[in-house]
C-alpha cells in the first residue's frame, strides 16, 4: 500500500479555510494530480476571488491571482504566451458562474487547452454567505433570507450541462467530495483534466460539489449530508462531455 | 526607408519590431486596424493574436501573457478602455508590464467615433480603482507614434507598469510618411526573473506569485509606497515635452497630440502678425511637464490651453502655473476638431487683453 503523505505540490497549513471545509480535500486532489503527472515544474496556477483567493499560498507552483471571474481569460493569456506550460484555474461558483460567466463560456467555446477546477458549494463563502447563481431553490442565504425563489431569482445554473452544449470543450465531469468513494472518483477526474492538457486534448473542466458548513449554518457532517441529499439531485454527477 | 502608413498600422508594426508577440483585443472604431494588422502579422513572427469576447477579457489575457514575461499589447477606444480599467488596476497592482493604446473618440457613453481628447483625466489619474499612475505618451504624428510605441515597451519593462499610448481618431486613421526605426533593446533591461515560467525546488529562485492582494493594511500601504517610489522615478526621468517659439513668447499655447499640430499653425500665424506666441506640447501627459510650464510662467504673460475636450489638461496647466499667470481655455468636443482660425482668434483676444 502506498505511503500516505503530503503531496509535494501542496503547501500546508491551509490556514485560510474554515474547519470542516472541503476546499482542503480538493486542494489535495489537485496537488496529487500535479505530482503524479510530474508537471509541477512547468505548471502555472490561477487563483480566483473568493474563498480560494489565497490558493497561491497553497499550491507549490508559480501562481497568478486573477480579478473576480477573469481567471479563464488570464489562463488564456498565460497559455497562449507559453503553450508549454500547464495552466489551471481554481474557481468557485460566484467567480465562475456569475461574474465570470462570459470568460468561462468563451474559454470553453475556444477549446483553450487549460484545466479548470470549478468548486460549487452553492453560496458565496468569502463575503459571508450571499446567494450564488448555484444556490438551490429554497436555500436561505444572507441575500435570500426567505429562501431562493424562482420568481425573484430564477433557477440555479447547471454549469457542466451548459458548457457541455458547446463544441469546444474536450472533457467536462461533475464530481463530489462528500464521502471517500466520491473523493477517489473526484481525484481521478481531476487527474484526467490535467492529463488532457498534457496530451493537448483541450479544455477540461471538473465541477466539484463542495460544502460550506460555516455559511450553510451546519456542522461539517450535516453539511456533507446536505450536499448528498440536496445538491446531487439538482446537480447530477457524471461525465457531461468527453471527446 | 520611408513609407506611407496609417497610424494604427504603423503603431502595430512598431510594436512587433519592439518584440511584442501577443495581442488581445476587441473590435471598436477607430482602432480596428491595430487588431486586424496584428491578426495577420503576429503568427508570421511566432506570436499569437486573439480576439477576445470583450475588452474585460482582453485586458485579463494581457495580464496572463505579461505574467509569463512576454511583451504584450492591447488597444481600444474610449468605451472599451473604460471596460479595461479593472484589469489595468490589477496589472498595476501586480506590477506587470504591458502597452495599452487608446485611440480616443467622443464621449460620454457611446459618444461618437470621431477624434477626441476627453479621456485625459481617465488616462492621467489612473482610471481604475486605487492609487496609481502610468506613463502616458501622446504622439502628435505617425512617426512619433511609432517611436513612442517602441519606447513604451521599454518603459513598461523598466518600471513593471503598464504604459498607455493616448492617441485620437486622427492619429489612428490618418496616413503619413514613416520610417520604421531599427529597434534596439536598452542595455538596462535584464531578464524578467519575476515572471511565472514554472518553479521547482532547486530552480534557483523562490516561487513567483503574480498578485495584487495585500490583505494586511500595513503591507498594502507599504506596497503603495513602493509603487509611489516608481511613480516618483517616472516623474523625475520620463517627462517629455516639446517647445516651439516658447522662449520669448508672451502667450504660450499648451496642447498635445493632434490639437498641438493645429495649435502650432495658429501660433505661426500669430507670429506672422507680430504676436509673440509660442507652444508647449506635452509628449508625456503623465508625468506632466509641470517644471517646463512653471518655468515658462516666469517668462510669459498668459497661457492658452487647447484641447479636444471641454477642459481636462487645463487643470494640470493651472496647477503648474499655480496662479501666477492667467490660463485661458479653448476646446471643441464630442468628435469636433478645433480649427486654426478658432485658436488664432483666442490668441488675438488674449493679446488684446494684455
Amino acid at each position: 500500500m502506498a505511503e500516505y503523505k503530503k503531496p509535494d505540490s501542496l503547501i500546508l497549513p491551509l490556514a485560510s479555510y474554515c474547519p470542516g471545509c472541503t476546499h482542503g480535500i480538493i486542494h489535495r486532489l489537485v496537488a496529487e494530480a500535479i505530482d503524479e503527472l510530474g508537471i509541477a515544474d512547468h505548471t502555472i496556477g490561477i487563483a480566483p476571488v473568493g474563498c480560494a483567493v489565497f490558493a497561491y499560498n497553497y499550491f507549490n507552483v508559480d501562481m497568478l491571482q486573477a480579478a473576480h471571474g477573469r481567471a479563464p481569460a488570464v489562463a488564456t493569456g498565460a497559455k497562449r504566451a507559453n503553450p508549454g506550460n500547464i495552466v489551471f484555474t481554481y474557481q468557485g461558483d460566484g467567480d465562475l458562474a456569475s461574474i465570470g460567466a462570459a470568460e468561462i463560456v468563451h474559454a470553453a467555446a475556444r477549446g483553450e487547452n487549460i484545466t479548470v477546477i470549478f468548486v460549487n458549494n452553492a453560496i458565496y463563502g468569502m463575503t459571508g454567505g450571499q446567494m450564488a447563481p448555484t444556490s438551490l431553490i429554497g436555500q436561505k442565504t444572507t441575500t435570500s433570507p426567505l429562501g431562493r425563489s424562482v420568481e425573484r431569482n430564477g433557477n440555479p445554473i447547471r454549469v457542466s450541462e451548459m458548457l457541455s452544449s458547446l463544441t469546444g470543450p474536450a472533457y467536462i465531469e461533475r464530481v463530489s467530495v462528500h464521502d471517500v468513494k466520491h473523493i477517489i472518483a473526484a481525484g481521478k477526474a481531476i487527474k484526467k483534466a490535467f492529463r488532457n492538457q498534457v496530451e493537448g486534448k483541450g479544455f477540461s473542466l471538473v465541477e466539484v460539489l463542495s460544502t460550506c458548513s460555516t455559511n450553510w449554518g451546519m456542522t461539517p457532517m450535516e453539511a456533507l449530508k446536505w450536499l448528498e441529499e440536496n445538491m446531487i439531485p439538482y446537480y447530477p454527477l457524471g461525465v457531461y462531455k468527453e471527446v | 526607408m520611408r513609407q506611407m502608413m496609417k497610424g494604427n498600422e504603423a503603431i502595430a508594426e512598431a510594436a512587433v519590431q519592439a518584440g511584442c508577440r501577443y495581442f488581445f483585443g476587441y473590435p471598436i472604431t477607430p482602432q480596428n486596424e491595430i487588431p486586424e494588422y496584428m491578426s495577420a502579422r503576429l503568427p508570421e513572427v511566432g506570436g499569437a493574436f486573439l480576439q477576445a469576447e470583450s475588452e474585460v477579457s482582453a485586458i485579463n489575457m494581457v495580464f496572463g501573457a505579461a505574467s509569463t514575461g512576454a511583451r504584450v499589447m492591447t488597444s481600444s477606444s474610449s468605451p472599451g478602455i473604460s471596460l479595461k480599467q479593472e484589469g489595468i488596476s490589477y496589472i498595476v497592482g501586480a506590477e506587470l508590464p504591458c502597452v495599452i493604446v487608446n485611440m480616443v473618440r467622443g464621449g460620454p457613453g457611446l459618444g461618437s467615433i470621431q477624434p477626441a481628447q476627453s479621456d485625459y483625466y481617465q488616462a492621467t489619474r489612473g482610471g481604475g480603482h486605487g492609487d496609481y499612475r502610468m506613463i502616458v505618451y501622446a504622439p502628435a504624428s505617425i512617426q512619433e507614434a511609432v517611436e513612442l510605441t517602441q519606447k513604451a515597451f521599454d518603459s513598461a519593462d523598466r518600471y513593471r507598469n503598464p504604459v498607455m499610448i493616448l492617441g485620437d481618431g486622427c492619429i489612428g486613421q490618418m496616413m503619413e510618411p514613416v520610417s520604421m526605426p531599427e529597434y534596439k533593446k536598452p542595455d538596462d533591461l535584464g531578464e524578467k526573473t519575476w515572471a511565472a515560467t514554472g518553479y521547482h525546488p532547486g530552480c534557483g529562485r523562490e516561487r513567483n506569485i503574480i498578485n495584487s492582494l495585500y490583505i494586511e493594511p500595513d503591507r498594502c500601504e507599504q506596497h503603495n509606497l513602493d509603487l509611489q517610489a516608481k511613480y516618483d522615478a517616472m516623474k523625475e526621468r520620463e517627462v517629455m515635452a516639446k517647445e516651439e517659439m516658447a522662449e520669448d513668447a508672451d502667450i504660450i499655447v499648451v496642447a498635445y497630440g493632434t490639437t498641438a499640430r493645429i495649435a502650432l499653425t495658429a501660433v505661426r500665424k500669430a507670429r506672422e502678425q507680430g504676436i509673440k506666441a509660442g507652444l508647449i506640447r506635452p509628449i508625456t501627459v503623465w508625468p506632466f511637464p509641470e517644471k517646463e510650464i512653471a518655468a515658462a510662467a516666469q517668462r510669459c504673460k498668459a497661457f492658452l490651453t487647447v484641447e479636444m475636450s471641454l477642459g481636462q489638461m487645463v487643470d494640470d496647466v493651472r496647477l503648474a502655473v499655480n496662479g501666477c499667470r492667467p490660463v485661458e481655455f479653448f476646446g471643441r468636443t464630442g468628435g469636433m476638431i478645433p480649427g486654426v482660425s478658432e485658436i488664432y482668434d483666442r490668441i488675438l483676444k488674449i493679446k488684446e487683453g494684455l
